[in-house]
């Protein structure tokens, strides 16, 4: 097991801790959050009590509040990580309109290879680009909901208190988008899933 | 007795280790062992993590004290919360309570004293017309429920740090605690207490205190959720022993800031 194995990992190590620990956050959060929503249904209807997480208001809040903690110093860890060693030009870099719709019609047809998975194409860049926007959306009109008078200018930012529940409840709907997604495509190619594991 | 292995035992042994050399000598499989121990590590390291904290529940209760910590650190009496309108004013306001309207304690306002207790040394108790006397002011905030709903709503009373001037509270203790005509409970931190927009409510939209409201007197605190403002205030006690309130016992987090 030398360094140099190490290195050739397609996910190194701390991402793949990362990549866990915000999984499991995510899923708490969300399964959680619909138990939060069914509290008062601000968009009209329910979620059935079956898959919420949570007995009541209270125990779903503090799942809810618990969780955020993971979620949030595991994003802020990925964020600082990337950004000290430039990784972000590196695996998302050379993003283009084109080369989306190139790839999406690939994908679409079967016809996107898979031989090497440490390299993203457009659509997988697109997607996970995506994903980290709707994190960062969700985390930050999340603070709004949680302490609205501590964060003033985040509070401003999203439109103000009500309109936070919306763009957190909006966020939310695209991070599962991406989950679905996401999960079925690492199905249909498994060693992603491997790599995502062991590294390789 | 001649320590000898019989033949076939010996090839066996040998068949073995040629095998686990084999095994050891393929990085992949060898990186599987080793990730299978780290597995084993892992859920080793979790059962003796709930083994120790009891269950979930106790994780869950720990991390909402910490939240309250979290929060009390964040808290700064600098920062105000929003100020609306007269415009904006949900009207009729919105009644909250943990049973219907119908049910709200009725007071004589006449007969009624404020009971102050604990903490602090002056505790003659307080006539409605006595805390009319001290300076009003009003605000238009909003009132920020657990559950997912806020209204905008208008209060006016005495700003809570000059009552307890007033009543020379000991600020140096931790907890401001209330208790309701009603039964409720609730408590809150001592720099909530003396936060600028925390208000003794005597008055809501401009009108005594309707019942539904919380007649005599609530307490008004647009930094937290709409639980920790109780109603129906009879008596107010500072201490440093911790006294939770009616929601935190069942479940709630007891800063409830907003």
């Amino acid at each position: 097991m030398g360094s140099n194995e190490e290195l050739n990992d397609i996910h190194p190590l701390w991402l793949r801790i990362i990549h866990w620990a915000n999984a499991f956050a995510i899923i708490v959060l969300i399964l959680s959050g619909w138990r939060i929503y069914n509290a008062t249904k601000f968009l009209g209807f329910k979620i059935p009590k079956e898959i919420v997480l949570g007995s009541d208001l209270a125990h779903a809040l503090r799942y809810h509040f618990a969780a955020m903690w993971i979620l949030l110093i595991a994003s802020i860890l990925y964020l600082l990580i990337n950004l000290v060693f430039g990784r972000f030009p590196k695996q998302f870099g050379g993003i283009s309109i084109k080369g989306i719709w190139q790839d999406f019609r690939a994908a679409l047809s079967g016809k996107l290879p898979h031989d090497d998975i440490s390299k993203y194409n457009m659509v997988q860049k697109l997607a996970y680009i995506s994903a980290i926007f709707a994190i960062i959306i969700v985390i930050m009109s999340g603070l709004v909901l949680w302490k609205s008078v501590q964060f003033p200018i985040l509070r401003t930012i999203l439109g103000g208190y009500e309109a936070a529940r919306y763009i957190h409840f909006g966020a939310m709907t695209f991070i599962c988008a991406f989950i679905i997604i996401h999960v079925v495509m690492a199905l249909s190619v498994p060693k992603t899933i491997k790599a995502m594991i062991w590294g390789r | 007795m001649k320590d000898e292995i019989p033949e076939e035992i010996k090839n066996d042994k040998e068949a073995i280790l040629k095998e686990a050399d084999k095994l050891l000598k393929d990085a992949g499989k060898r990186r599987l062992f080793g990730n299978i121990l780290t597995l084993g590590g892992l859920s080793l390291a979790t059962g003796v993590l709930i083994k120790n904290y009891g269950s979930i529940e106790n994780i869950l209760s720990a991390v909402s004290k910490f939240n309250d910590d979290a929060q009390l650190a964040l808290f700064s009496q600098n920062d105000l919360a929003p100020t609306y309108s007269e415009s904006e004013v949900l009207r009729p306001f919105r009644f909250n309570a943990f049973y219907p309207p119908s049910k709200a304690p009725v007071i004589d306002g006449g007969d009624f004293k404020l009971a102050l207790s604990g903490k602090i040394a002056n505790k003659t108790p307080w006539k409605l017309e006595r805390l009319a006397a001290l300076p009003q002011t009003e605000q238009i905030t909003r009132h920020i429920c657990v559950e997912g709903w806020s209204a905008i709503g208008r209060w006016g009373g005495v700003k809570f740090s000059t009552f307890l001037d007033a009543i020379e509270a000991d600020k140096t203790c931790k907890y401001i605690g209330f208790k309701c005509a009603d039964g409720y409970y609730e408590s809150i931190d001592m720099k909530t207490a003396l936060h600028p927009q925390t208000l003794l409510v005597l008055t809501h939209d401009g009108e005594v205190l309707p019942i539904k409201y919380g007649f005599p007197l609530k307490i008004r605190m647009p930094t937290k959720l709409g639980y920790k403002n109780a109603k129906h205030i009879v008596e107010i006690f500072a201490t440093n022993i911790f006294p939770s309130g009616f929601w935190e016992e069942r479940g709630y987090n007891w800063f409830g800031g907003s």
